[in-house]
C-alpha cells in the first residue's frame, strides 16, 4: 500500500475546461473517484468526482478565479480524509478541514486561494499515557492509551482499522501526534509505528460491532422539546422552518445547554456572524457539572454563505466522521447541522454543473440517498474494540425550505429518515412565541421510548400528563378556529376554560426565552412540575364549570397571569410548589364558596 | 469612455488578442480557440468600428470560451477581436474616493477624472474568515420608533427592506441616512449603490444627500434603468469594494444602501436562461443563494480593526409577495428584514412597517442596559405580543362586529390603532431618540390590563409602567 502510493505522487494531468467549482481534466490515467487532487499553479484543493476515459472532473473546494486550461492538476493518493487526533476539540475547521484560527494567524481576514495548513499541529506534544502493554495483543479499535485533550475529554487513543498484532513497544510521555509512542509487530511479522493521528475517508460511515437501541433523552432543557418532542441519544431530528423562525437559535441553544458529552456544529451555509457569535459564547458559558467552559468539549465546521460551495458539501461528512471518531471513544456526541438544505443545495449545484439529469426542483435523483446515508450515520452503537463501550451520535439538522413550504424534496425526504421533526411555524415566529415549534405539527417518535426514563427518574405519571397537554392543545386549536368566526363571548364556559389553559400552556409552558434569565434552561423536574400545575389546574376548574361556577369567576383569578409567569422565577422549583399550593387554596375557596364537596 | 473603463479595469497590461467568435446569444458570446482564458477572467472585446467592450469568462476550455458581454451587446458582430487581459475585475482605491460618484461600470459621472492612482482590488472580493469576525453589539439609533423599539439595527448587520413598488421604501432609507447615528454620535459613511434606478430616484437620493450634507462623506455607484441590465451585476460588487476598502484601510464606519436588489436578481436570471442553465424557483438560477451571500456577507467588523459595515439592501417583492424567491433567499442570508406594508401605508402610517413578519436577529446583542434602557427588550416583546392579539381582534371586528368582542379583545384593538398611530407612525423628519421611543412604547401599552403584561417581569413594570410613576 505504502509503496504504491510512494510510486504515485508523480501522477499530473492537464486542465481542460472549467465551469466554477467543476473542472474537468485529463491525463492520470489511474485516477480513481473520489482521490483528492490539487489544481493548478495554486494548487487548489479539489475531489474527482467522475472519470470517463481519459478524462476527469473534479469538484474543487475553492474558488477557481483565473484557473486556466493545461495548468497542472496532481493526484495527491488520497481520499478526502479527516484528520483524526488529540488536538480536533475547540477548534474551528472549514468544511475540508483547514483550520481556519491558523489561517487567520496566517493570512488575516480574508481567506485567500490555496492556502495549506494541517489540519492538526504537528509541534504540540500531548501526554499519552498508555493503557495497554508490551506484550498484549491488539486489534482494530482497541483504546491502547489515554491523553487529556481538554479538561472536559479524555480522548482515547485507538488502534487503527484494519490493524492487528502485538505491542512492541509502548511509552509514556509527551508526544506530537505524528511521533511514534510505541511500535506494534503485525501478524506477519511486519513492525509499524504507533501515532495519535489517525486519517478515515469521510464519506465512508466508521465501522462498529453493532447498532444498540437508544433510550435515554437528549435533554435540552426546551420544554417543547424535552416533555412534548423529545430526540434519544442516538437519534435523528430535523427542525424545518422558514427564515426568522427561529433553527439557528435552537440549535444553538442545544449545542450550549443539552447534556451531550461531545458537541459537533456544522454551519453549513449559513451566516458568518452565527459562528462569531458561538465563538463569542463558547469560551465564556461552562458546563453546570463541571463548571469548565463548553468550548472544551465542543468542534465547529465553518463553510458559511460566502465560502466555497463544494466545501459546503463535504462539511456534512467531515462533521460527521468527527463525530463517529469521538463515538467510538464512547462518548455521546451530538451532531448539528445548519443548514442541510444549504448542503443539498450544494449538492444540486455540483450535479447541475456535472451535466446531471435533475428529477425534482432540480435536485439530483440520489439526494434522498445521500439524505438517507447521512442520517443513517446516527445511532447508538457498541464501537470496534475493547474495552467493551457504548457511544451515540444524535444528529439534528435544519432544513430551510423555500418559501417556508415544507412541500419540497428536502424536506420530504428528511423526513423520512429522522425520528422527530420540530415544524417551525412562521405565525409564531411573528408573535414572538418561540421557541416556534408548532405543537400540531411536530412529532416524536422517541416520545413513547423515552417515556419510560421519565417516569423512572422523575415522575410516574408524566407520560398522562403529556399525553392529557398535547391532546387539550389539539382540542383548543379546533375551538380557537370556531372562536376566530363567532367570537370567544358566543361559546359556552367549557370551551372558553379549553382557551384559558391552551392560552396558559403557551405562555406558561411552551413559551420559553433562549436569550436571558432562569428559564433558557429548564430542568426536567421543573418541567413536570410547571405541566403538573397547569393540568391539575385544569382538572379542578372543570369540575367546578361542569358543577355551574361562571368562567369569570376564574378567569379574573391573579394566579393566572402567575402561572404564566412562574417559569422565569429564579427560586426555580420551589417557586412553581409554592404556587401550586397556592392555586390549589384558591381552588378550595372557590368550591366552598359555591357549595362543591368533592373536590378536594 | 470605454477607453477609460478598461484602463481602469484591466491597467495598462496588453495581453493576447483573438479573432473567431463562433456564436453570440444574447449577452454570451462563443469564442474558439482562445487557449488560456481563465476562468472569471476580464476580456476586451473590440469591434470593427473600434468601439469597446468588457466581457468576462464564465467558463473555459482548452478550446472554446464563453464570455459574459458587459455593456450593450446590440450591434455586436461576430468578427470582433477579443482581447484577454490576465485579469479579474478590478477598480483602483484611494482615499480620494469619497464625495464621489460612479456609473455601474466605475466610470466617473461627475466630471471628475477616474480614480487612477491606489490599490486594485478585485470586486469580488474573498469571503471573510468567519473567525475573523467581531460579532456585531452597537446599537445604531435611526430615530425611527419601529425601527429602534422594534427591530433595532447593530453596527455591522445586513438588514434589508422589503417593498412593494409605490410604496416610501425611499423615503425611508434616506431618512435613515440622515438620521443614523451611534451613541458616541460618529457619523457614518456612505456607499450607495443604485441597480436599474429611474434617474428620478436616482435624483431624489442625490438631493437628500446633498440637502443632508451626507454627499462630503458619501460614494455612490449609480446603475441606471437605461444603463446596460448586465451591468447591475457589478454595481452592488462595487459599493461593496469600496464599502470594505473604506471601512477595513480607512477605518470609517460605513452605511451601505443598495437599491433595488430585485433588479440584481432579474439581471441574474438573465443570464442564467442565456447560459441554458438548469432554472431553479421561477426560473432563477439554483445558486442565486451562493451568489446573493457573496454579496450580503460582506457587511460585518473585523476583529482588532476600527471599522465596519452595516449593509441595507432594499428591494422590491414581486407581486409583494415575501416568499418570492428574491425575498426569501434574501431572508435566509440577511439579519433579519423590515418589511413594507401596503396596507399601513394606505392607512396613512409612515413608515408604513408592519413589525409582526419584520425582524432584527442581531437586536438581541444590541439593546438592553448600558446600551439603550434595560426595559427595552421585555418592553418590545410584550408590544409584539400585544400587537398581534391586536390584529387578530381587528380581524375578528371584521367579521362579526366590534360589539361581538370580548372587552379584553376590545382593548387590544384599541392598543393596535393606538400602537400604529403613536409608535409607528411618526415624520419623515422627526428624529426620536431611543428613550422617547420606549416611552411611546409604554404609553400604548398601558391601554391594556396589567395583569396581560406577562412578558414584563414585575421589577420592570414597576419601574416603567406610566401608571407607577410617583
Ligand atoms: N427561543 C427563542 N427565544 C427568543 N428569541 C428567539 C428564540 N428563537 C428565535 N428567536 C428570535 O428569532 C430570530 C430568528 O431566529 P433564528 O434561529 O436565527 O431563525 P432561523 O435560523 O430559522 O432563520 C432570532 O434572532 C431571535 O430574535
Ligand atoms: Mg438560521
Amino acid at each position: 500500500m505504502f509503496l504504491v502510493m510512494f510510486l504515485m505522487t508523480d501522477r499530473i494531468g492537464k486542465v481542460k475546461k472549467i465551469s466554477g467549482p467543476v473542472v474537468i481534466a485529463k491525463g492520470i490515467n489511474d485516477i480513481k473517484i473520489g482521490e483528492v487532487v490539487e489544481v493548478g499553479n495554486d494548487r487548489l484543493i479539489g475531489e474527482v468526482v467522475r472519470v470517463f476515459e481519459d478524462y476527469f472532473t473534479i469538484q474543487v473546494y475553492e474558488p477557481t478565479d483565473g484557473l486556466k486550461p493545461l495548468e497542472p492538476v496532481h493526484a495527491t493518493g488520497k481520499m478526502l480524509v479527516a484528520e483524526l487526533a488529540p488536538g480536533l476539540i475547540t477548534m474551528v475547521f472549514d468544511g475540508v478541514q483547514r483550520p481556519l484560527g491558523r489561517i487567520f494567524e496566517q493570512s488575516g481576514a480574508f481567506i485567500r486561494r490555496g492556502v495549506k495548513v494541517n489540519p492538526l499541529s504537528r509541534d504540540k506534544k500531548w501526554y499519552f499515557k498508555p493503557l495497554k502493554k508490551k506484550g498484549e495483543k491488539v486489534t482494530a479499535g482497541d483504546i491502547v492509551g489515554v491523553v487529556k485533550e481538554t479538561p472536559l475529554i479524555s480522548h482515547k487513543i485507538m488502534v487503527k482499522y484494519d490493524i492487528n498484532g502485538r505491542i512492541k513497544e509502548i511509552n509514556e510521555g509527551d508526544y506530537t501526534i505524528n511521533e511514534p509512542y510505541g511500535y506494534i509487530e503485525l501478524s506477519n511479522g511486519k513492525e509499524i509505528p504507533l501515532m495519535m493521528l489517525q486519517e478515515w475517508p469521510v464519506r465512508t460511515p466508521r465501522p462498529y460491532v453493532k447498532r444498540l437501541s437508544s433510550e435515554v433523552p437528549l435533554l435540552t432543557g426546551i420544554r417543547v422539546i424535552d416533555t412534548f418532542f423529545p430526540i434519544a441519544k442516538g437519534g435523528a431530528g430535523c427542525i424545518p422552518g422558514g427564515f426568522g423562525t427561529g433553527k439557528t437559535i435552537t440549535l444553538h441553544k442545544i449545542s450550549m445547554y443539552s447534556n451531550s458529552e461531545i458537541v459537533i456544529y456544522i454551519g453549513c451555509g449559513e451566516r458568518g456572524n452565527e459562528i462569531a457569535e458561538m465563538l463569542k459564547e463558547f469560551p465564556k458559558l461552562t458546563d453546570p457539572k463541571t463548571g469548565r467552559p463548553i468550548i472544551e468539549r465542543s468542534i465547529v465546521i465553518a463553510n458559511t454563505s460566502n465560502m466555497p460551495v463544494s466545501a459546503r458539501e463535504a462539511s456534512i461528512y467531515m462533521g460527521v466522521t468527527l463525530a463517529e471518531y469521538y463515538r467510538d471513544m464512547g462518548y455521546n456526541v451530538t451532531l448539528i447541522a445548519d443548514s442541510t438544505s444549504r448542503w443539498a443545495e450544494a449538492l444540486r449545484e455540483i450535479s447541475g454543473r456535472l451535466g446531471e439529469i435533475p428529477v425534482e426542483r432540480g435536485y439530483p435523483a440520489y439526494l434522498p440517498d445521500k439524505l438517507a446515508e447521512f442520517y443513517e450515520r446516527a445511532g447508538r452503537v457498541q464501537p470496534l474494540g475493547k474495552p467493551v463501550r457504548e457511544g451515540s451520535v444524535t444528529i439534528i439538522g435544519a432544513v430551510s425550505p423555500p418559501g417556508g413550504d415544507f412541500n419540497e424534496p428536502v424536506t420530504i425526504h428528511t423526513l423520512r429518515f429522522v425520528g422527530t421533526m420540530w415544524a417551525l411555524d412562521p405565525e409564531l415566529a411573528y408573535r414572538r412565541h418561540f421557541p416556534a415549534i408548532n405543537w400540531l405539527r411536530s412529532f416524536s417518535q422517541y416520545a413513547k421510548i423515552v417515556e419510560s426514563w421519565w417516569s423512572k427518574n422523575i415522575a410516574k405519571d408524566f407520560g398522562e400528563y403529556r399525553r392529557k397537554a398535547l391532546r387539550l392543545l389539539t382540542v383548543s386549536s379546533e375551538i380557537e378556529a370556531i372562536a376566530s368566526v363567532v367570537g370567544e363571548g358566543a361559546l359556552p364556559d367549557d370551551q372558553r376554560l379549553f382557551l384559558l389553559i391552551s392560552d396558559i400552556l403557551k405562555e406558561g409552558f411552551l413559551r420559553q426565552t433562549a436569550l436571558e434569565g432562569e428559564d433558557i434552561f429548564c430542568i426536567p423536574e421543573k418541567q413536570y412540575l410547571l405541566l403538573k400545575m397547569i393540568m391539575d389546574f385544569f382538572d379542578k376548574v372543570y369540575v367546578l364549570i361542569q358543577k355551574k361556577v361562571p368562567i369569570e369567576e376564574i378567569t379574573k383569578l391573579p394566579e393566572i397571569s402567575e402561572m404564566k409567569r412562574v417559569k422565569e422565577d429564579e427560586r426555580g422549583i420551589k417557586a412553581v410548589k409554592e404556587l401550586y399550593n397556592k392555586i390549589m387554596t384558591r381552588l378550595e375557596e372557590i368550591s366552598r364558596k359555591y357549595n362543591i364537596q368533592y373536590l378536594f | 469612455m470605454e477607453e477609460s473603463l478598461y484602463r481602469i479595469l484591466s491597467g495598462s497590461v496588453y495581453g493576447k488578442v483573438y479573432r473567431g467568435v463562433k456564436e453570440i446569444r444574447g449577452s454570451l458570446m462563443v469564442v474558439e480557440n482562445v487557449g488560456d482564458a481563465g476562468y472569471n477572467e476580464v476580456v476586451r472585446i473590440i469591434d470593427t468600428d473600434g468601439v469597446e467592450r468588457i466581457g468576462r469568462v464564465l467558463e473555459t476550455s482548452s478550446d472554446l470560451a464563453i464570455i459574459q458581454i458587459l455593456g450593450d451587446e446590440e450591434g455586436l458582430q461576430t468578427d470582433v477581436l477579443i482581447n484577454l487581459t490576465g485579469k479579474v475585475f478590478e477598480i483602483p482605491l484611494s482615499d480620494e474616493i469619497t464625495g464621489r460618484i460612479f456609473n455601474g461600470r466605475f466610470e466617473p459621472i461627475d466630471n471628475l477624472p477616474p480614480i487612477i492612482s491606489g490599490e486594485k482590488r478585485d470586486i469580488s472580493g474573498f469571503p471573510m474568515n468567519p473567525i475573523a469576525r467581531e460579532y456585531p453589539t452597537e446599537f445604531i439609533q435611526t430615530g425611527i420608533s419601529a425601527i429602534d423599539g422594534m427591530l433595532s439595527l447593530v453596527r455591522g448587520q445586513k438588514l434589508p427592506i422589503f417593498s412593494v413598488s409605490g410604496l416610501p421604501h425611499n423615503t425611508l432609507a434616506a431618512q435613515i441616512v440622515r438620521q443614523a447615528t451611534v451613541k458616541k454620535g460618529e457619523d457614518f459613511a456612505i456607499v450607495f449603490g443604485g441597480i436599474g434606478l429611474r434617474s428620478t430616484e436616482a435624483e431624489y437620493f442625490m438631493r437628500e444627500f446633498r440637502d443632508s450634507g451626507a454627499i462630503e462623506r458619501l460614494v455612490a455607484i449609480l446603475n441606471l434603468a437605461e444603463d446596460p441590465p448586465i451591468e447591475r451585476l457589478l454595481t452592488p460588487r462595487i459599493a461593496l469594494t469600496v464599502a470594505e476598502y473604506l471601512a477595513f484601510d480607512l477605518e470609517y464606519h460605513v452605511l451601505v444602501i443598495v437599491t433595488d436588489m430585485t433588479n440584481y436578481c432579474e439581471a441574474l436570471r438573465e443570464i442564467s436562461v442565456a447560459r441554458g442553465e438548469i432554472p431553479g424557483r421561477m426560473g432563477y438560477p439554483g445558486y442565486m443563494y451562493s451568489d446573493l451571500a457573496t454579496i450580503y456577507e460582506r457587511a460585518g467588523i473585523i476583529k482588532n480593526r476600527k471599522g465596519s459595515i452595516t449593509l441595507m439592501p432594499m428591494l422590491t417583492m414581486p407581486g409583494g409577495d415575501l416568499r418570492h424567491p428574491i425575498p426569501d433567499l434574501t431572508g435566509y442570508i440577511t439579519e433579519g428584514q423590515i418589511f413594507l406594508s401596503q396596507e399601513l401605508y394606505s392607512r396613512d402610517i409612515y413608515p408604513p412597517i408592519n413589525i409582526l413578519p419584520s425582524l432584527s436577529r442581531l437586536m438581541k446583542s444590541g439593546i438592553g442596559s448600558g446600551k439603550t434602557r434595560e426595559d427595552h427588550r421585555p418592553l418590545a416583546d410584550q408590544l409584539y405580543d400585544a400587537y398581534s392579539r391586536g390584529t387578530k381582534a381587528r380581524d375578528l371586528a371584521r367579521i362579526i362586529g366590534e360589539v361581538g368582542l370580548s372587552s379584553i379583545m376590545k382593548r387590544y384593538l384599541k392598543f393596535a390603532n393606538e400602537f400604529e398611530e403613536k409608535f409607528i407612525n411618526q415624520g419623515v423628519y422627526e428624529n426620536r431618540s431611543i428613550e422617547e421611543t420606549l416611552d411611546i412604547g409604554w404609553e400604548v401599552l398601558s391601554i391594556l390590563p396589567e395583569e396581560e403584561l406577562v412578558r414584563i417581569p414585575r421589577s420592570i413594570i414597576e419601574k416603567y409602567h406610566p401608571k407607577r410613576e410617583k
